[in-house]
């Protein structure tokens, strides 16, 4: 479980998160959603140590995180899979180098054995034989599969996700919650995505926490969104003419 | 300026960390060997065949007394390509190829947050990008610099027997006269100093890319002209100390 408590972050004269508390649950997807900027990336930043907090708290199953040197972050980070809006992929690796890169840096695997991992993976976001391809020669809703693999390659505790279905069709999104949710589960992950896509919301929301303007405006889950009075989180979640229309 | 300096000491306090994995490290390092040593040796071979025949044949143009003998132009020839411009013009040529390179590739991949995931995962960013490719400049250019100045003496030699200026026996000769060691130490000095010059400040720029493409543009532009800037800065005051 992750632990937020009242964090506050600025830039400058930007207050971008103000008093925010949450818990992320163990073997569940938390989902941060809200406006563009809405302080949601910032949230998950700062939850991941990109960025430092002002004020406030972050511990990840009580172990302190926030308040951690920059180098005993690392043992923490270690833990942790992280699904960039991109991709991330390292341009000058192949696919397999890709998902090896954390096998390659962090265990004492022989190669044989880093390969079987890989190939795991791989195969558990339904990807074979792209191996020996490069990022630039896959599609997009592969590149975040493969980001995926990347991700779960050294079995990590937390998987953060940002946008993960960014830039994809529908179908390809659905697939790529389908995987997370799956994944979440399998591995009994701490999972926390951040999105704005209500196909996800409604899909896989097991926990759902709504910023607004930077502060933590309602929790609930893909059950409990639809029937709100919130007044901020209609307004979100009724946005487009497909959602009013299937309110109505 | 003094902000920038300060962000630049402390960027190069986390490049010379232990490398997180040494077979890691060994094998990013054969990758810099490649990309910004043995790619370059092309360009550095040109340039310094037409450099050391230009200046053979300039030499020897301007050789109107007869008092002078034709030994000069080899003697002329070499001094000029080890003291100057083997490691400073190749250098400077360095700076615009390998310079740019490191500031793009480190810039793209701060932009498409390539530097974050690495940094989430645990892994140093700093030390694992740049250090390889300072390391790999830094015993690198030593071999090209060598290389040009064998090779811009040959285009010497090659031009003198072709414009018929100069003969065989006495450009050798010339290059045989008054050779003392130490200019090619004073050159291995120079060119290690700008070799660490155009890594460090190029992987300092592109690392620290705010933005997007316009932004990689921008910081590939300045890694030439400030590392072109420092590299002159540097040949004086290394000139001053190791020769004056």
């Amino acid at each position: 479980m992750i632990t937020v408590q009242n964090i506050n972050k600025s830039f400058g004269t930007y207050h971008v998160l103000k008093n925010v508390s949450t818990e992320f649950e163990k073997g569940k997807t938390n989902l941060i959603i809200g406006q563009s900027g809405s302080g949601k990336t910032v949230l998950m930043k700062c939850c991941i140590g990109l960025l430092d907090i002002d004020k406030g708290e972050i511990n990840f199953d009580d172990r302190p995180f926030s308040a951690l040197a920059e180098k005993r972050k690392k043992d923490i980070r270690k833990e942790m899979g992280v699904l960039f809006q991109g991709g991330a992929l390292f341009d000058s690796l192949s696919v397999e180098q890709n998902v090896m890169f954390p096998l390659n840096m962090f265990t004492t695997m022989t190669p044989e054995e880093k390969l079987d991992r890989v190939n795991f993976c791989l195969k558990r976001v339904n990807l074979e034989n792209v191996n020996q391809l490069f990022p630039s020669e896959i599609s997009g809703g592969m590149m975040k599969r493969v980001a995926i693999a990347r991700a779960i390659s050294n079995s990590p505790s937390y998987l953060f996700c940002d946008e993960p279905n960014s830039g994809l069709d529908p179908k390809t999104a659905e697939v790529i919650d389908q995987l997370i949710s799956e994944i979440t589960e399998e591995y009994n992950i701490t999972t926390v995505i951040n999105t704005h896509d209500m196909n996800s919301v409604l899909q896989i929301g097991q926990k759902i926490s709504f910023l607004y303007k930077g502060e933590l405006w309602w929790e609930g889950n893909k059950n409990t969104i639809l029937d709100t009075d919130n007044r901020e989180l209609n307004e979100f979640v009724f946005s487009t003419e497909l959602t009013r229309r299937l309110r109505k | 300026m003094l902000k920038l300096l300060g962000e630049y000491l402390i960027l190069l306090s986390e490049i010379f960390k232990r490398p997180d994995k040494g077979p890691v490290f060994r094998r990013q390092l054969l990758v810099e060997f490649v990309g910004l040593g043995v790619d370059s040796i092309g360009i550095v071979a040109i340039i310094s065949v037409f450099t050391g025949a230009i200046v053979a044949l300039q030499t020897a143009y301007n050789i109107d007394s007869p008092l002078i003998p034709l030994t000069m132009v080899g003697f002329t020839t070499r001094q000029m390509m080890i003291l100057e411009f083997s490691p400073t013009i190749i250098s400077l040529i360095l700076a615009g190829k390998v310079g740019s390179r490191i500031a793009s590739e480190i810039g793209t991949m701060r932009v498409t947050e390539q530097i974050d995931a690495l940094r989430v995962m645990g892994v140093n960013p700093a030390n694992y990008l740049i250090l390889p490719k300072i390391t790999a400049s830094m015993l690198f250019n030593p071999v090209l610099i060598i290389f040009s100045i064998v090779v811009g003496l040959w285009g010497g030699w090659i031009a003198c027997l072709v414009s018929g200026l100069v003969t065989s026996a006495d450009f050798i000769a010339g290059l045989r006269s008054w050779f003392e060691p130490f200019t090619v130490v004073y050159a291995m000095i120079k060119t290690l100093v700008f070799a660490f010059i155009i890594a460090s400040v190029s992987g300092y720029l592109g690392y620290n890319v705010d933005g997007g493409s316009v932004e990689v543009g921008k910081a590939s532009t300045r890694a030439v002209v400030v590392s072109s800037i420092l590299i002159i800065f540097f040949d004086l005051i290394l000139t001053q100390l190791l020769l004056v």
